[in-house]
């Protein structure tokens, strides 16, 4: 079995998740790559699973999924309150915490 | 019969102690009767602002269980001492005990008097240190059982007094609470087994003696009347310390195993056995003599005695009368032994306690004539008792001094009430500006004034003369006229005696004439005091009269021989612990002769007052009294006499003027230039450098090293704190950033390091 492939795909799919997360201003984008991050993680996480044969590493893939599923939910839920309260979801104007 | 081992260098010596650890319950127990009024105390001091009656009733209640646990005491005492005269003694005797020092023994020789009486005595431990095991206990025997009865006595009594007589005070419970504190420390001294717990409540009696001279302290006069007494107190309680330590490590040269003993009975017993040496017990006897002369107000240290006046009258009857300052005559006959060998008493004809009881009495006396205040002459005529007291016991007379204070306690005590009772109604203790005539303003402290008076001044068949006329027979002076010798020939102490019961007698008619007698002086109109008065004044009036039975002179042909000499009998110990003296037998000549000059006494007195005075009294129109152009005003003589006498032999100029400046004065410029010169130069150098280090470690320390630490480290965190706000832009993406940049950055690290 050739684990190369699926971490090299993996590596890519965490490189354009994290691209998306440092450059998209748009809060749904931003969501959307934290959301790439974390299947890369789960392909990596399924793939040594596969490799070495140990169960293990899916039910931690499937825990991701699940909680990767509460994340979004919650983070959906903040983009629409900022939503309601700017008339936008850009991320760059929300620096009222800043030092 | 327990016995006590002494080592001498050659041989171990067994001295019958005459003492026994069985008894009655009352004889075994009697340590609750200290024990209660000292419960009393802590109560009053708690509760008694709370109680209706102010803490008195707890006061009274106590001292009412008192008074009757020592009179069963007293009956199982009789009992006792009964059946040791009786045939069963010897069996009871044989079958013995254990004692602490001792072993079973044979009874040994009991002494040329026959069977002993065997104290009671009963210890536990109170502290053990440094292999010394000290303890308390009691020691009951006929001086204590005696004592009891007087003590809870006069207590019981000048309790109901004070009850009207302080009613009203500002500090009334505090009063009651110090009653109460002073019968149980006095009971515990009455009972005490050993020196040690003698000497604690001696002390706890004189601080009670303190308080309550000071009870009224707001005047300065009687806060320094209080010290005056704590302090000259002080002197002698010195003696009775080195005293008590003297004969405690005396006695240890002579017990095997152990460093001494403070039991009385040890003591006694070894100081009778010849075994301590002469000058040992000298030295000894000479400073418990000194505790002697403080507490019991003999010549010289007898000065606070009469400033003592200024207390409460119930507390001058009951401490400066009755109980307390006969704590010193107490222990004369507690420790007799020691004195006894001490001072040679027996076959001599003159020793220092005798010298100084026959001074004290005839000066005392004298003093008596020219105080106005009522309570200063009862005050000198106690000084003057005691004298006689301590005279008796110097004779070797010492039942008749046991007696006599038994019989004083009741006269004098009812003297004081009586005082009081007077003082209470014209507002005044001053007999010649504020009293007269009360004969018919107050006739029952009037009647019971004058019982007491004749009682002290010793006329039959009063409690005074009995006791007084035994004290003159024991001198054995009067051997020439058909008395038999006592334990000496102590003529010069019989005429101490003899002139002092005259100077009693006028001193005393002189007091009632200017109580009682003439015109009424003062303002107001008095009237007689109410029944807590008027009752205890009649008890003891009654005691005053009758208590000079109890001890009937032996081979007194008017009573049935059954009833002579029951007190001797029953006080006086037989014992190993107690000297072997021998008994002056009264002879009729003597009782005739002194019954005579007490009489040549109140017929000058009563010529000059109730006769002259009073005439020139109704002449001048006003009472007088003293004669107008007296025998001061016309011999050079008698005014100096009178001067010295108005200035108490200047004693008190010596003590504060002289000895006490001359004491001072270089102490205090030593003290004053060492203050000066050295301490306080330490002070200022101590001060003036630390100062300057004060100073050094200011500027060069705490303002740059300290400081600049502090200040460089709030420069930094504030520095940094810029810069690192920066950081903080508030958007989530820079941070992300730094977090991933921040992972990559350990990531390659991980990869490098591993």
């Amino acid at each position: 079995m050739l684990l190369n492939q699926f971490l090299i795909l993996s590596a890519v799919l965490f490189s354009i998740g994290v691209y998306g997360v440092l450059t998209r201003r748009n809060g749904v984008m931003v969501l959307m790559s934290i959301e790439l991050i974390l299947n890369s993680v789960n392909i990596n996480l399924v793939a040594f699973a596969a490799f070495r044969e140990a169960i293990p590493g899916e039910v931690f893939a499937l825990f991701v999924i699940a909680v990767a599923a509460a994340e979004v939910g919650v983070g959906l839920a903040m983009v629409l309150l900022l939503y309601r309260n700017r008339r936008n979801i850009d991320l760059a104007g929300i620096d009222s915490m800043k030092g | 019969m327990i016995q006590l081992l002494a080592a001498t260098t050659s041989s171990v010596t067994s001295i019958p102690l005459g003492i026994t650890h069985e008894g009655n319950w009352f004889l075994q127990n009697a340590w609750l009767i200290p024990l209660i009024p000292a419960l009393s105390f802590i109560g009053i001091l708690f509760f008694g602002k709370r109680l209706p009656r102010g803490g008195s009733e707890l006061g009274i209640a106590a001292l009412v269980i008192v008074f009757l646990l020592s009179i069963c005491t007293g009956f199982a005492w009789m009992d006792h001492r009964d059946n040791f005269d009786g045939e069963e003694i010897n069996q009871s005797l044989i079958s013995g005990e254990h004692g602490e020092h001792g072993e079973h023994g044979e009874h040994g020789e009991h002494g040329e008097h026959g069977e002993p009486s065997l104290a009671v005595v009963n210890t536990t431990t109170w502290f053990i240190t440094g292999g010394v095991e000290f303890s308390v206990g009691t020691l009951v025997d006929g001086l204590a059982v005696m004592m009891l009865f007087v003590v809870t006595l006069v207590s019981l009594l000048v309790h109901i007094y004070s009850t009207d007589y302080v009613a009203g005070d500002r500090r009334f419970t505090h009063f009651f609470a110090f009653l109460s504190l002073f019968s149980a420390s006095m009971l515990l001294l009455v009972i005490s087994e050993n020196t040690l717990q003698l000497l604690v409540s001696w002390e706890l009696v004189g601080l009670c003696s303190f308080a309550l001279i000071g009870h009224w302290w707001e005047e300065k006069d009687n806060s320094n009347a209080a010290l005056k007494a704590f302090l000259t107190n002080r002197v002698g309680d010195m003696g009775l310390l080195i005293g008590v330590t003297i004969l405690f490590f005396a006695s240890g040269k002579l017990l095997p195993d152990t460093f001494g003993s403070f039991s009385i009975a040890t003591t006694n017993a070894l100081a009778s056995s010849s075994l301590l040496p002469h000058s040992t017990l000298l030295i000894a006897a000479c400073c418990l003599m000194a505790a002697v002369m403080s507490k019991s107000g003999q010549f010289f240290l007898h000065t606070w005695l009469p400033d003592a006046m200024a207390g409460p009258t119930p507390v001058s009857a009951l401490i400066h009368a009755a109980t307390m300052v006969v704590a010193g005559v107490f222990m004369i006959a507690r420790l007799y032994g020691v004195f006894f060998e001490g001072f040679s008493i027996g076959g001599s004809s003159i020793n220092l306690m005798a010298l100084i009881g026959g001074f004290t009495t005839l000066v005392g006396a004298c003093l008596a004539f020219v105080q106005r205040d009522i309570k200063k002459v009862l005050a000198y005529s106690t000084i003057s008792q005691l004298g006689y007291m301590v005279m008796a016991l110097g004779v070797g007379a010492w039942t008749a001094a046991m007696f006599h204070l038994f019989t004083h306690a009741f006269f004098k005590a009812c003297l004081f009430l009586g005082s009081g009772s007077v003082a209470h109604s014209v507002h005044s203790f001053d007999m010649k500006s504020d009293m007269g005539g009360l004969r018919k303003k107050m006739p029952q402290t009037f009647r019971t004034f004058i019982i007491g008076s004749i009682a002290l001044a010793g006329l039959p068949p009063f409690a005074g003369f009995w006791s007084k006329d035994e004290i003159l027979a024991g001198t054995g002076g009067w051997g020439i006229m058909g008395g038999t010798n006592g334990n000496g020939s102590y003529t010069f102490m019989l005429v101490m005696g003899m002139i002092t019961a005259a100077l009693t007698a006028a001193y005393m008619t002189r007091c009632v004439y200017l109580t009682f007698f003439g015109e009424f002086r003062g303002h107001g109109n008095p009237h007689e005091s109410g029944p807590r008065i008027t009752i205890p004044l009649w008890i003891l009036a009654v005691l005053a009269i009758f208590a000079g039975f109890l001890n009937l002179p032996k081979g007194f042909q008017l009573a049935p021989e059954s009833l002579q000499e029951r007190f001797g009998h029953y006080v006086e110990p037989v014992a190993g612990y107690f000297p072997k003296i021998s008994h002056a037998t009264p002879s009729w000549s003597l009782a005739i002769i002194s019954t005579i000059v007490v009489i040549v006494g109140i017929s000058l007195a009563w010529n000059y007052y109730f006769v002259k005075v009073e005439k020139a009294s109704k002449e001048s129109g006003q009472s007088l009294t003293e004669l107008p152009g007296g025998l001061t005003t016309r011999l050079v003589l008698a005014r100096m006499g009178h001067t010295l006498l108005v200035n108490k032999y200047y004693l008190d100029h010596l003590y504060t003027g002289i000895i006490t400046r001359a004491v001072k004065e270089p102490i205090a410029e030593l003290a004053y230039r060492t203050n000066q010169e050295i301490l306080d130069r330490t002070v200022d150098t101590v001060g003036r450098t630390a100062v300057k280090i004060g100073q050094f470690n200011y500027h060069k320390i705490d303002q740059t090293v300290v400081d600049g630490f502090v200040n460089a480290s709030g420069r930094m965190s504030s520095y940094s704190g810029e810069e690192l706000r920066k950081i903080q832009s508030g958007k989530v993406q820079s941070y992300a950033a730094i977090l991933f940049a921040a992972a990559t950055i350990l990531a390659g690290l991980l990869i490098v390091i591993v």
